[in-house]
């Protein structure tokens, strides 16, 4: 348009090319992609061990019937708790993060597209967390009803429901707020020739994935809001007396809870599509089956919400609308699982630790899967709702699936992100540690659920002890072993050998024409893609 | 295009995020702790609460000091358009949430504890069988007492009247400002604002009348809850729209915005839109049927 748009003071034109300000202020004042994607990943890494802290004290009272460590109120805040950390302070920033790092040297963009907003889509977390994480401490104690925070039961909690009903908004915020960043740095910042379909997978899953944030987020907000003004201000949304309905908040909830677990499992479908065909040596099969898979999952994923509620009382005709269109998703899931085998089909195969972590990821996210496709069977469902069985199917989903993703990502980009190579032996190590102890952790659940184990009870029957050992060993197996996790991560950011500009031969992409580790700034010069740079 | 367009924008390191992070955990953090009864949470709120009104203020002013000193390429620009429009797509969704409640109430619940379909089963036999549904209602329980409710045709009317004229008034502003007709620009953006006012003066003394005469409060069931709860979010936004066309008037009377530059006007004016079809909803929905 006009000629006056000059794009930077001179100050900041000397900023951009001598690097960040020192000291511990450009971590917090920063607007810089790169900075903002560290932090969200150190973070998310950081309320990963909380969240797991929590994990191994419930394994610790299942290791044996009776009450031991945790007295069932305490047992009931650290279910509910490990949930709302790990999916709210967890999965979902380590996504942000990789989002933040990734996307826009991805798609040959300088920044994010609102890169003040962006600093504050972070900074907003930690102090969600304090909110969250203080009600520990508070009389009563924190929330103890479960991720879903079901009333009337929540509503019953103490002091903790204004503090968990906060937090959950400004995560909501937080969450949008990203998401609006994302989508507008996918639509609007592409390098001249990275046309929407030559976007590497990873950022066609995100753009999905914040689609589905923006539009799930808000009826989470909406839902917690009417639990607030329920329990102090009167109202009867979730009260039969009044004419309302308890289970309208689990219809609610779950209209945002079922696209949240695609808000999980959608952009690490996207690293696991980057990183099979950089160990393969050969191109993503079916690319554009996967674009069309990844948007139809997110379209479904707006109309099979009553699934998680089978057994609350529906009429039948809804039952078996919630049933069909649950069974639907397996046909785009089936799609993506068949073009990651066919991507290896024949390929020059080597199996570097992310490329096991993706190969992992293939093989125990379809275990997921297939559980979820037993579940939405309504009337099996009924046998299996509650059970153990429910909890082996979503950790085999966010575990191996979400995160096992996440954590090859790290491993695929951290020579990236860091300039140096970690310790493959160390690597491989971490990785076999992780895939053995996290079957044995989560497999008998399967069988425990099966045989009628209940979900969120501290105590169980004697016939279920000798699985819940062999589960709780494989969870403290699990959680050490993340702790070398931590270390390879630090030990690599500190040194190891360097890494190259293309720290992986097959890999393709913009982000490998960068040096490793990038400048503070990238595509100041927007680049010129062509077909052969584009997704790989 | 210019030269200069060639480069993106790219902020220098901003103090207003991390202001108004402490601002929204002073504000729901008092206002949780005055929820539990803690003597200090109303002083934690205000400062909060200030503390945020003050972050606005400073990175507004910054955006709009940068916008003014033709920072902002057209990419810059399609960046604020796209995220404004993102924005309120996500605020469609957070009334969604309200609505689907209303039509849950309506179409299921209620109809349930009066001995229809699931209902039949127990609820309505074993709970509450002496309950007919109907609606509006405060539930079989009677919560907060019988009440009265507002006529779709008196008030509701008025100010539907009034928003949509509100609507035709901004898009008259809009028109003005592209001819680069100044004087027309302020008074119809002036109008814009008044009947906002106007509207929420009238939204008021329904409030009133509601409190004090009809005995139709916040806790009248899930009637009550679902009007004040609609009603009072959707005025609650109207207020966040009249503010914001009041800023974009005092930008107007400074001189800002071009007949080809004016982002911040018209997304002022898409959110004003999004307030008036929302209304519409309620007006069909919440008054009228
Ligand atoms: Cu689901």
């Amino acid at each position: 348009m006009s000629a006056v748009t000059t794009h930077h003071d001179d100050h900041a034109h000397e900023d951009h090319h001598h690097g960040p300000p020192p000291g511990l202020m450009r971590w917090v004042l920063t607007t810089n992609h790169k900075d903002i994607g560290t932090l969200y990943l150190l973070f998310a890494l950081t309320m990963l061990f909380i969240g797991g802290f929590l994990a191994m004290g419930i394994r610790a009272e299942l290791f044996q019937p009776g009450l031991q460590l945790l007295n069932p109120d305490l047992f009931n805040q650290f279910t509910a708790m490990h949930g709302l950390i790990m999916v709210f302070g967890a999965i979902m920033p380590a996504f942000v993060g990789f989002a933040n790092w990734q996307v826009p040297i991805m798609i040959g963009a300088p920044d994010m597209a609102l890169p003040r907003m962006n600093n504050w889509s972070f900074w907003i977390l930690p102090f969600a967390g304090i909110l969250l994480i203080s009600t520990f401490f508070m009389p009563g104690g924190a929330p103890a009803a479960g991720w879903t925070m079901y009333p009337p039961l929540v509503l019953q909690g103490g002091m903790n429901v204004p503090f968990l009903i906060f937090a959950v908004h400004l995560l909501g915020m937080s969450s949008i707020m990203g998401a609006i960043n994302i989508i507008v740095t996918i639509l609007n910042m592409r390098a001249p020739g990275m046309t929407l379909l030559r976007m590497p997978l990873f950022v066609w899953t995100w753009l999905i994935t914040a689609f589905l944030l923006i539009a799930a987020m808000p009826v989470l907000a909406g839902a917690v809001t009417m639990l607030l003004t329920d329990r102090f201000f009167g109202t009867s949304f979730f009260n039969a007396a009044g004419g309302g309905d308890p289970v309208m908040f689990q219809h609610i909830f779950w209209f945002f809870g079922h696209p949240e677990v695609y808000i999980m499992i959608l952009p690490a479908f996207g690293i696991v599509s980057q990183i099979l065909p950089a160990f393969c040596r050969k191109p993503l099969f079916g690319y554009e089956s996967m674009v069309y898979a990844t948007a139809s999952i997110a379209f479904l994923s707006f109309i099979v919400w009553a699934h998680h509620m089978f057994t609350v009382g529906m009429p039948l005709a809804g039952e078996l609308f919630f049933m069909y269109t649950t069974m639907l998703i397996a046909v785009p899931t089936g799609v993506k699982v068949f073009n990651w085998v066919a991507t290896m089909w024949r390929g020059s195969m080597t199996f570097e630790t992310p490329m096991l972590y993706a190969i992992a990821f293939v093989v125990l996210f379809t275990i997921g899967g297939f559980s979820g496709l037993m579940l939405a069977i309504t009337p099996a469902d009924f046998q299996y709702h509650d059970t153990y069985f429910v909890v082996a199917h979503f950790h085999y989903v966010l575990v191996t699936g979400a995160l096992f993703a996440i954590v090859g990502g790290v491993y695929f980009w951290l020579p990236k992100w860091t300039g140096h190579m970690y310790d493959e032996r160390l690597g491989k190590w971490h990785f076999w540690l992780s895939f053995i102890s996290v079957n044995v952790l989560f497999f008998p659940q399967h069988f425990l659920g099966l045989a009628g184990m209940p979900r969120r009870i501290p105590d169980y029957s004697v016939q279920f002890v000798d699985w819940n050992v062999v589960s709780s060993i494989g969870g403290f197996v699990f959680g050490l072993s993340q702790l070398l996790f931590v270390y390879i991560i630090f030990r690599t950011i500190r040194g190891g050998a360097k890494a190259p500009d293309r720290a992986w031969e097959g890999a393709r992409g913009l982000e490998w024409t960068l040096p490793s580790p990038p400048p503070y700034h990238t595509f100041v010069e927007p680049p010129k893609v062509t077909e052969a740079d584009a997704h790989s | 295009m210019a030269a200069a367009d060639q480069h993106y924008y790219l902020p220098n390191p901003s103090h207003w995020p991390i202001v108004g992070s402490i601002g929204l955990f002073l504000l729901l953090g008092g206002f949780a702790s005055y929820l539990s009864g803690i003597t200090s949470g109303p002083v934690a709120m205000i400062i909060g609460f200030a503390v945020v009104v003050f972050m606005m203020f400073g990175w507004f002013g910054t955006v709009i000091g940068e916008s003014e000193k033709g920072r902002y390429n057209d990419q810059v620009d399609v960046s604020f358009r796209m995220g404004m429009g993102w924005f309120i797509f996500s605020e469609v969704l957070f009334f969604a949430a309200f609505f689907g409640a209303l039509f849950y109430a309506r179409v299921y619940s209620v109809p349930w504890i009066g001995g229809e379909g699931v209902g039949a089963l127990a609820t309505h036999p074993v709970l509450w069988p002496d309950y007919e549904a109907a609606w509006p209602t405060n539930g079989p329980a009677e919560i907060g007492d019988a009440f009265d409710i507002i006529p779709a045709f008196g008030i509701p009317a008025l100010n539907t009247i009034i928003l949509l004229t509100s609507g035709v008034t901004v898009t008259l502003a809009h028109w003005a400002l592209k001819k680069s007709q100044r004087g027309r620009l302020s008074f119809w953006l002036f109008a814009t604002i008044a009947l906002g006012v106007v509207f929420l003066y009238y939204q008021g003394v329904e409030f009133y009348h509601a409190y004090s005469d009809l005995n139709l409060t916040l806790e009248s069931g899930i009637y009550g809850s679902t009007f004040f709860m609609l009603t009072g979010f959707h005025g609650f936004h109207v207020t966040v729209g009249v503010t914001m066309l009041t800023v974009i008037w005092a930008r107007t009377l400074r001189g800002h915005f071009t007949p080809k530059r004016h982002f911040a006007f018209e997304g002022v004016a898409w959110y004003w839109h999004f307030v008036d079809v929302v209304w519409l909803g309620l007006f069909i929905f919440v008054y009228w049927l």
